[in-house]
């Protein structure tokens, strides 16, 4: 079975694609998903769901957001146009609010009132926060020790707007650690919660709805380069750490065989030093946070730290879908390292003028790459997925400038 | 043996009209050997079941005890196949205390399900309890058990509704593990008259002994619970007498202590009468 031509079955009725996703989650928890599972498929077929997050997408967000001809990353690479898909440019500074919107949306229609997420760098703490304050829902944020440490302006914006953070000392103190604790406040308080996850990962519906959500990023970007150039793109590119930008702008390509879809993880240190968060490329499949996907683990199945300089991208999982995509070879996943990162990200804020997170910086670092690869002929987009203000104190330290 | 030897351990329990004591231990912690010890003191002082912890990173159902309790016997450098090895060890003297392993689905997915399987049934493992995999996601390992004698042991919770008891019914055996409180393990206690008619419930539509944990601490509180259950299972506070031993760095009182514990469990549930 060519499974490309048939791409809208995935995930089946069980919530896998191929191998990977699925439900694995304790009892308490499986008739709430199954119960979200069953309120998304209505959400869906319901135009007034659609209209509100339409007008909200205008309105509130930004969208659609700019497909923008980087004209000098392309002279200095001298391979393919590379065009950014502008999506840090949404209100927030980044494209999880495209997720979390749609969540939140999705939670007020099944009348619940208090709102819980994860989050590493703070974005989509913030994020989930910002819509919470625009619907006043409660928020409650879990964030790992080390993060709030890091990451203070973040958490001293969701503190504005009105959600309590609460600090995740369980663990390692990090964001799979931050993702525990939400599941571990999910499964105790099953009645008025939504868990609203940031990443196209966690137990089958998210994957599924987290794409759906993010597809919005993909579906313009596809619409504005045929308009700009008559033709598709030879080649997206996105940053993966669980893969919700990546997956938002692949999956409306998918079914174009000539569209090459490139992610690229964060090799930390370096993949051979074990110091990194690339699941793909260092992993192997495993079951963590209700899906079976690619992680990072000993041989006796113990979940290892990752390591990236970007707060967003460590993480030791990936999303189900690009396991998927990876395995039967429709995507390529590249990586960088987080010295790659921080040359891309200055580079990108000299040639460009806009001053990109460190995430996006990771999927930049390989672009000269990829538009020589092409060659002159050639065209590509680059999802510039968040902005960087958030990063410049941790990109002065690693560059040794005192702010 | 596997499940012929669970449904042994309900038979003596009901012959004694009383309902089951079930203890939790996390393996190698405070150590193996010290974990060891623990398994005998608890089949000792009147431990009908055992379930035997296996550790894990992220464990996402439990408590802060018992997590902690994982995090000191993975850097005692405990594996999977240790507390394999540690129930072999248990298995050659005893042949009548079932042993339940109990943990996450990761690591016995990184050994293999048929490794892990067979495995288990030779060194006399009766039946799992694997917290993230219900029912939609256990089919592959349910067969490989089948064979082999291995109980799938499930959860029921106060979220179960009867088509969903149904389900989790479905391919189970040995007992029903029935979490009193939504919430992690060792969290707040359960009133066992809010939750006598889901027991009863899951009793009616599983066929099968049910086992009621999470919040029980303490011979009074079991003693409560037996009166609407077949079994009484208690982990955290077996878990916290490790901890104990683990902080004074004495580890040769955990133990006595876990088995001082066992003790008073079951002379409570000693004392209600079962029909």
């Amino acid at each position: 079975m060519d499974l490309r031509n048939t791409w809208d079955q995935w995930p089946d009725a069980n919530g896998r694609f191929g191998e990977f996703g699925g439900r694995y989650v304790a009892e308490t928890l499986m008739p709430l998903i199954l119960d979200l599972e069953r309120e998304y498929r209505a959400a869906k077929q319901d135009p007034a769901f659609k209209a509100e997050m339409d007008d909200l997408w205008a309105h509130y967000v930004g969208r659609p957001s700019p497909l923008y001809f980087a004209e000098r990353l392309t002279e200095h690479f001298g391979g393919a146009k590379i065009y950014f898909k502008r999506d840090e440019l949404n209100h927030t500074g980044a494209h999880k609010i495209n997720n979390c919107l749609g969540q939140v949306l999705l939670a007020r229609r099944m009348g619940k009132k208090r709102i819980i997420a994860e989050t590493g760098a703070g974005q989509h703490g913030v994020a989930t926060a910002t819509i919470c304050a625009r619907f006043g829902l409660d928020c409650v944020v879990f964030m790992g020790e080390t993060d709030v440490e890091r990451q203070k302006p973040n958490v001293f914006r969701m503190r504005l707007l009105g959600a309590q953070i609460v600090p995740v000392s369980s663990g390692t103190g990090t964001l799979k650690d931050a993702m525990n604790e939400a599941l571990r406040d999910w499964v105790t308080n099953v009645e008025d919660t939504f868990y609203c996850i940031g990443t196209a990962a966690g137990p089958h519906p998210y994957p599924e709805m987290v794409r759906d959500f993010q597809s919005i990023i993909g579906k313009e970007a596809r619409a504005q380069i045929l308009e700009r150039e008559g033709r598709l793109p030879d080649a997206v590119m996105a940053c993966i750490g669980g893969g919700s930008n990546a997956i938002g702008l692949f999956h409306p390509f998918i079914e174009d065989e000539g569209v090459r879809l490139i992610g690229v993880e964060a090799a930390g240190h370096g993949i051979e030093t074990g110091e990194h968060a690339a699941a793909l490329n260092g992993g192997k499949p495993g079951i963590l946070h209700g899906n079976r996907t690619y992680l990072l683990q000993t041989d006796d199945g113990q979940i290892i730290d990752a390591h990236s300089i970007s707060a967003g991208l460590d993480y030791p999982g990936i999303g189900p879908e690009h396991a998927f995509l990876r395995d039967m070879g429709r995507a390529e996943y590249l990586s960088c390292t987080d010295q790659e990162a921080l040359d891309a990200f200055q580079l990108c804020t000299r040639l460009e003028g806009i001053i990109p997170a460190l995430e996006p910086s990771h999927a930049i670092a390989r672009v000269g790459e990829v538009a020589k690869e092409l060659g002159k002929d050639g065209l590509l987009i680059l999802n510039m997925c968040g902005r960087g203000d958030k990063d410049v104190f941790s990109v002065a330290k690693a560059l040794g400038v005192d702010v | 043996m596997g499940r012929e030897r669970i449904e042994a351990a309900f038979a003596r329990a009901k012959g004694e009209s009383r309902a089951a004591l079930v203890t939790y231990l996390m393996a190698g912690d405070p150590s193996l050997e010290e974990s060891f010890k623990a398994l005998c003191a608890l089949r000792d002082n009147g431990a009908d079941i055992i379930e035997l912890g296996a550790p894990f990173t992220d464990p996402m159902a439990d408590g802060p005890a018992i997590q902690r309790a994982g995090l000191r016997a993975l850097a005692n450098g405990t594996k999977l196949t240790d507390v394999l090895a540690l129930a072999a060890r248990f298995r050659k003297d005893d042949q009548t205390t079932p042993l339940i392993l109990m943990g996450y689905a990761n690591p016995i997915h990184s050994m293999g399900y048929e490794a892990f399987a067979k495995a288990a049934a030779e060194v006399g493992i009766d039946g799992t309890i694997i917290v993230d995999l219900p029912p939609e996601e256990d089919a592959g390992l349910r067969e490989i058990y089948r064979p082999l004698g291995l109980s799938v042991i499930r959860l029921a919770t106060p979220t179960t509704d009867e088509a969903r008891a149904a389900k989790v019914a479905d391919g189970a055996s040995g007992f029903i593990y029935f979490v009193a409180v939504t919430g992690v393990t060792g969290a707040g206690s359960a009133d066992p008259a809010a939750i006598a008619g889901k027991v009863a419930m899951v009793r009616r539509v599983s066929g099968l002994p049910v086992c009621v944990g999470f919040g029980v601490k303490n011979g009074a509180q079991a003693a409560e619970m037996a009166k609407i259950a077949d079994g009484v299972v208690v982990g955290s506070a077996f878990v916290e007498k490790a901890q104990d031993a683990h902080e004074t760095g004495k580890f040769e009182t955990a133990a006595p202590a876990m088995g001082e514990l066992a003790g008073e469990l079951r002379r409570a549930l000693a004392g209600v009468a079962k029909g």
